[in-house]
């Protein structure tokens, strides 16, 4: 595997006002993300986990210290740059899918290359090979309220896959799945980061996650406790 | 990009179909009411062009000066000459001599001795001319109650109330006692060939109709009349019409040394209608404003509640990476195209009421039968060039304004919160 740095965060600190103090979400971190790994963010409820996600995905911003992500540092990026940063680089995946309910399947993965201004036929052969990846071609005129939760899940997954970003942010993204369907997204995943070679992180303290992570970056109490990287099975 | 939001705002009738419907309703009733009331007011207008005012109204100066008086010994005179030339300096206007006159109008028994007698308000027009426009314009026919029109000189009507207060019957003879233009007495006999009602009771109460020639006669005033009304060749009355002959006229005749010398003065001018007239700008203005401001409210309340059933698609926009500049103007060219399609239902919609109202009209006659007011007894709509337009301001004002409001929380929201509120 390629060892090129993605994303390197250095000493980040991030406090939310709470009254009239302080809450500190994160406190010191410092991490380094290569291309193609499969890291999870583990932690329990509070620990910091979608906050850090956050500020890798350029949703917000560091209080102290840095996150450089695909070489430019979030805390000096302006609403404009990370936008372009999120539409160009980065792929999210929620916890409850978040399909646009107006759209078909087919339009709704068509939606992030219509904001990277891609010819007609170039969106229509992205998004089919899209679909293909997540096994859902036979669903592209279905509307999500005729889908069952793991299909829009993996629609969803095509949608953040379909512009092939170097990096895919997923918050919990089997929590409203059953275990069937959560291995299977989950092998998805895998099958795309191997073939692909897109960087998945994802922010979870679900065990059907945790066990296909290669990297387990345990949080607590906005540290980073742990830090390890395991042989999933089959590798 | 486009196509593709515009298909979404085709497929979600909640966010097409409805404000949609909001803002034709509003534009409907805006264009509606705005044909109403320049129709009510219009009429209004023109009912008190044909019986007092006319479009322009030809005087002596000293007559202008005294005119609420009705001065008939201030009269014009050489007045066909006049009128000759009027007809050929503004030959698409009809001009008509008119004299308004007062005094007793007397009964007279067997023995021509006074059985009743009451106060007469007069109107001298011309009725018995074959080519005369007196009869439509004054609405003379559909006023009559019994009888006939007058024929002859000495005929005249009576209103129906004044005739049975004067116990006189269709063709009994009634005394006109009055003053000459020269300040002589005049009594003068007329056969009453029919008796009228307006519907108004000014005009029902004591009223008398009779042929121009028959009151020159009476009055000595030969060739001479109190006013010459002036009606210019258009439906509605036009101020800027109207004054370019007020000036050319005045210009031509008018001397400031002789009192005696012809002055005009057109509607607008009128002591009454000035203010009437200013009434009627700021009337529909008044509408179309307040009509704005409340279509706003609700435009704006729908485009909250449009905002936050799309709170989700919008916070899926911003994670994919739109900027929030594109999302806005996004939603404000929906919020123009349901403005543009809204303002043309609602206009066409608009129109198409008005169109009716305009033909068929409303009648109010029977209501107005008790009403002091010279007011015409059938409401009409009047469709005018700003009626195929006005409905499009609070259409797509009202709704791009709402829409730009309630857009605002795009630039607020934090994209910090955007995982935690798009799994909630």
């Amino acid at each position: 595997m390629e060892q090129s740095t993605l994303i390197t965060i250095d000493n980040l600190v991030k406090r939310f006002p709470v009254g009239k103090g302080e809450f500190t979400a994160l406190n010191g971190i410092n991490l380094t993300i290569n291309l193609g790994e499969f890291t999870g963010i583990v932690g329990p409820s509070g620990s910091g986990k979608t906050t850090l996600l956050n500020i890798i995905g350029s949703l917000d911003n560091a209080t102290e210290g840095d996150a450089v992500v695909m070489g430019e540092s979030t805390s000096n990026l302006s609403l404009k740059s990370a936008a372009k940063l999120r539409r160009k680089h980065l792929g999210f995946i929620f916890q409850t899918y978040n399909l646009l309910p107006v759209y078909t399947v087919f339009e709704n993965v068509e939606f992030p290359l219509l904001l990277l201004n891609m010819s007609g036929s170039e969106r229509k052969k992205a998004v089919m090979d899209a679909l293909e990846w997540v096994g859902i071609t036979d669903k592209v005129k279905s509307r999500p309220a005729q889908l069952s939760g793991g299909e829009c899940q993996r629609v969803a997954i095509a949608r953040a896959m379909v512009k092939k970003p170097v990096i895919v942010l997923a918050d919990e993204p089997t929590a409203n799945l059953d275990a069937a369907n959560s291995h299977n997204i989950l092998k998805m995943m895998v099958k795309l980061n191997q073939e692909l070679k897109t960087t998945f992180i994802f922010a979870t303290h679900d065990d059907k996650v945790i066990k296909y992570l290669k990297r387990k970056i345990s949080l607590e109490d906005g540290k980073v406790v742990k830090d390890e990287f395991t042989k999933v099975k089959g590798e | 990009m486009i196509r593709f939001l515009f298909k979404g705002l085709l497929r979600d009738r909640n966010r097409s179909l409805l404000p949609i419907l909001v803002v034709t309703a509003g534009v409907t009733l805006t264009v509606f009411l705005h044909c109403y009331v320049t129709g009510i007011l219009g009429d209004m207008i023109e009912f008190s062009a044909n019986y007092t005012s006319g479009h322009v109204k030809v005087m002596t100066r000293a007559y202008a000066e005294n005119k609420n008086q009705l001065p008939n010994d201030l009269a014009l005179i050489e007045v066909n000459d006049l009128e000759s030339n009027l007809q050929e300096d503004y030959p698409t206007m009809d001009f008509v001599q008119r004299i308004n006159f007062g005094g007793l109008l007397d009964t007279p028994d067997e023995f021509g001795e006074t059985k009743k007698q009451g106060i007469v308000a007069g109107i001298a027009v011309d009725i018995i001319s074959e080519n005369s426009k007196e009869l439509d314009r004054l609405n003379i026919r559909n006023s009559l109650k019994r009888g006939r029109l007058p024929e002859k000189s000495n005929e005249v009507l009576v209103s129906d109330e004044f005739a049975t207060k004067l116990e006189v019957d269709l063709g009994g003879t009634v005394t006109l006692i009055t003053s000459t233009m020269y300040g002589g007495m005049s009594i003068q006999n007329f056969i009453v060939s029919g008796t009228i009602e307006f519907g108004v009771q000014m005009m029902d109460r004591s009223g008398m109709i009779a042929d121009i020639s028959g009151i020159q006669n009476a009055l000595d005033m030969d060739n001479a009349c109190g006013e010459l009304l002036g009606f210019l060749d258009m439906k509605n009355y036009d101020d800027i019409a109207a004054l370019n002959v007020e000036n050319t006229f005045n210009e031509k005749y008018t001397d400031p040394n002789d009192e005696f010398s012809p002055v005009m003065t057109r509607l607008k001018n009128d002591s009454i209608m000035a203010g009437y007239f200013d009434y009627v700008d700021s009337f529909v203005g008044i509408i179309v404003t307040i009509f704005i401001m409340a279509m706003s409210i609700v435009l704006w309340n729908t485009g909250l509640i449009g905002g936050l059933r799309r709170y989700g698609e919008i916070g899926v926009r911003l994670a994919i990476g739109e900027e929030k500049g594109h999302i806005y103007r996004s939603m404000i060219y929906e919020a123009l195209l349901i403005g543009i399609v809204g303002s043309l239902l609602g206009t066409l919609a608009g129109l198409g009421f008005s169109f009716w109202l305009q033909e068929v009209g409303i009648d109010v006659g029977d209501m107005m039968k008790s009403s002091k007011m010279m007011m015409p007894g059938v409401f009409r709509a009047n469709i005018t060039a700003p009626a195929y337009y006005i409905g499009f301001i609070p259409g797509l004002f009202s709704v791009t304004l709402g829409t730009m409001l309630s857009g605002i929380g795009i630039y607020k929201r934090k994209t910090a919160s955007l995982f935690k509120e798009l799994e909630t």
